[in-house]
């Protein structure tokens, strides 16, 4: 009763109500029957899909799963990214729940798991076979690129936050330049200029791996937006705390390192967050420099001819794909927001 | 007035920044001009990989199957030169390069050429420094319309709106064609392709512009293929073939006979089939391209079984666009990238 009330107390809201219900009425119905009813799950190209049914044609995406996932990955060697995988969830599993040893895995997400990662996905010792960056791809770019730059951009967003409240004129300006500077060009840009420029000036014969440099890219610009949300965090912290703890005799180093920091973190955790979600989608911007992410994989897809014209499948499994992702990392966010009291409505410690 | 260290400093400021604007402009002068890395051949060797530059993804000259390998015209380029070259097809590794930044990447060395459905234009050959060694593909601007607006010819296009991917030559082409005939053809602008084609379908405008190998694969992909129609007629020149950076004479030469013996090898049919028996053949054209008489190889710096490794790798130029645009694949007419013989433009230079 209190909904009907709700939506339709009043004349306005009833026209609106009664607008929003035939909206749904008009696209959900034949999106469904898209999708589902009349989908078609097995064929072996595009002309056998359009012969079977009228919907939907997800064989392609059931066709072309592994490289949607992995690239061009050697398929035997697809163990080690799972293994990798697995390390991260279990380690950011363990880093978010645990309730004593919290800093034991946080520790071993920000610098085992890295390593261990590394050496999994790139081979080439201990008995792993190499395999060169240009057979990555799919969504486990855009992982590893989210995973290194959010890893990355925090010691620099600490450092440039720091930087940017500095007593040392020459810090403080630097910082800020540095921070405005990657803050106030476009990511595309960067990254072309990444791409295209960098090779210009490196002396002849010295390359730098594709997607190394997507990844300095990315790291240095994320880092830009960190310090800013971690600088918002600091201004957070009351000067109280600060002055109180000079009174107990730590000097500068151990104020902000021990007092400030950790608070100024804590507070910073919504912000954070919500530069991973952002940083999670913005790697799809790498297909445009020729990495084959995500995004890049798909819409090559679409040009080989036994699939052709099948935009409309692609993307919307790329997009069920990204929101789900994204989903994972805010509630992994909120999760830290409860633990550390930040968020609205839970009780202060 | 300030004091005499104040001013050595700010002197001093002066001329540290000046210093290093002038390093910095001598690092980009040097950059446009240094030469291209020493000779290519060589570099290819050492590495013992070839680095090809391609598309990152279109109908019939680069795209990857179920499983990530690479196909299309283009790439069969790739895999001749490699196995010219190397001996092994499979030693290429492939960079994908957007429109934007493919010719910056053929400049900067990641790169040995660019095989990527790119015009050969007098700009890119002047301006950019760059070699266009051969043409692998005859294209032009053409148009794929409603049946039901019964335009024959593109003159007649007068007051239709035609949809195109912004950015390329596409809009400068339409714009060309409407001042010199006066005809008025509005065009919609689209960032991608299937946008473009979706817009079409849904009847916001006539038609749509493209290449001709893209037209012949998009037309593919219609709900309704037989509403519409591929005029034969084209609005502009589209040569497609490889580029190199310029400086490298002997990589020029290579390249550019490699395209005049794949396609000598249609005119004598020569094919990836038939090869080691024609090595027996009585035709002295054929002994030298196989390399059985002759020193080609040597002149070329290549083993003297270049042409024929690469003939066995992806069969003569005929059996390329039969792969990749004949009627099992894109279905599109050989017309101009038929040999000179058959009323084509495709002219191979003698090997001898």
């Amino acid at each position: 009763m209190k909904i009907l009330r709700a939506l339709f107390g009043s004349r306005g809201n009833a026209i609106i109500s009664l607008l929003m219900i035939g909206l749904f009425a008009w696209v959900v119905p034949p999106f469904l029957s898209w999708a589902f009813t009349h989908a078609v799950w097995d064929a072996v190209n595009r002309a056998a899909c359009s012969a079977a049914d009228t919907g939907a044609c997800w064989a392609f995406i059931k066709a072309r799963f592994a490289l949607f996932f992995y690239g061009v990955y050697p398929e035997g060697e697809r163990w080690r990214v799972h293994l990798g995988l697995a390390l991260l969830v279990v380690f950011g599993v363990g880093a978010l729940f645990s309730q004593r040893r919290r800093g034991w895995w946080l520790l071993g997400l920000m610098v085992l798991v890295p390593i261990a990662d590394a050496i999994l996905l790139i081979g080439g010792i201990f008995g792993l076979r190499a395999v060169p960056t240009n057979d990555w791809g799919g969504l486990m770019l855009n992982v590893v690129i989210s995973f290194v730059a959010l890893g990355g951009s925090i010691p620099i967003g600490i450092a440039l936050a720091f930087g940017r409240r500095s007593q040392w004129p020459v810090i403080r300006t630097l910082s800020t330049v540095l921070i405005e500077f990657w803050r106030g060009v476009p990511l595309l840009a960067v990254l072309f200029m990444g791409l295209v420029l960098l090779p210009l000036f490196l002396p002849n014969g010295v390359n730098v791996d594709n997607l190394v440099r997507a990844l300095i890219v990315m790291t240095i610009f994320t880092g830009a937006y960190m310090a800013e949300t971690i600088r918002g965090g600091l201004q957070g912290v009351e000067s109280g705390q600060s002055e109180a703890a000079r009174a107990l005799g730590m000097h500068e180093g151990q104020v902000n390192l021990l007092i400030v920091l950790p608070q100024a973190l804590r507070l910073s955790i919504p912000g954070i967050i919500n530069i991973a979600v952002d940083l999670f989608k913005d790697t799809t911007l790498v297909s445009i420099v020729g990495l084959f992410d995500l995004m890049g994989v798909v819409s090559q897809s679409l040009k080989d001819t036994a699939w052709t014209g099948l935009a409309a499948e692609g993307y919307v499994f790329a997009a069920f794909v990204f929101f789900f992702s994204c989903l994972v990392i805010s509630l992994g966010g909120s999760v830290l927001e409860k633990h550390f009291s930040t968020a609205p409505g839970a009780a202060k410690r | 007035m300030t004091s005499l260290p104040a001013r050595i400093m700010r002197a001093g400021r002066y001329a540290l920044a000046a210093g290093a604007a002038m390093l910095f402009t001598s690092v980009v002068a040097q950059a446009q001009v240094a030469p291209p890395p020493g000779p290519t051949v060589d570099a290819i060797k050492k590495r013992g990989m070839l680095n090809c530059g391609i598309d990152t993804g279109v109908p019939g000259f680069a795209f990857q199957d179920n499983k990530g390998v690479w196909h299309g015209i283009d790439i069969d380029y790739c895999r001749a030169v490699a196995a010219a070259v190397l001996g092994d097809p499979d030693k290429v590794k492939y960079t994908g390069t957007t429109a934007a930044a493919r010719f910056t990447v053929l400049q900067s060395g990641e790169i040995d050429m660019l095989v990527r459905d790119s015009t050969l234009t007098f700009t890119r050959s002047t301006v950019l420094g760059l070699e266009e060694v051969a043409v692998n593909f005859y294209a032009g601007q053409g148009f794929l319309v409603r049946k039901s607006i019964g335009v024959t010819k593109a003159a007649e296009l007068q007051g239709a709106t035609i949809c195109m991917v912004t950015g390329a030559t596409l809009e400068l082409n339409i714009a060309d064609f409407a001042r010199s005939t006066g005809a008025k053809i509005g065009s919609l602008l689209f960032e991608k392709p299937e946008e473009a084609i979706a817009a079409m379908e849904a009847g916001r405008c006539d038609g749509y512009t493209d290449d001709t190998g893209s037209l012949a694969g998009m037309r593919s992909t219609l709900k309704k293929p037989d509403d519409w129609f591929v005029m034969p007629e084209l609005i502009s020149k589209e040569p497609l073939g490889i580029h190199t950076r310029s400086g490298d004479p002997r990589w020029q030469k290579i390249l550019f006979w490699l395209d005049n013996a794949l396609k000598s090898a249609e005119e004598f049919g020569v094919t990836q089939a038939n090869a080691d028996q024609m090595k027996a053949s009585k035709d002295p054209f054929i002994l030298r391209l196989l390399g059985v008489e002759g020193e080609t190889g040597k002149a070329l710096g290549l083993e003297e079984a270049w042409a024929f490794r690469a003939i066995k790798t992806v069969g003569n130029y005929g059996e390329m666009y039969e792969r990749h645009f004949g009627p099992k694949a894109l279905n599109l007419p050989r017309g101009q990238n038929n040999l000179y013989t058959k009323g084509g433009l495709h002219y191979p230079l003698p090997i001898r």
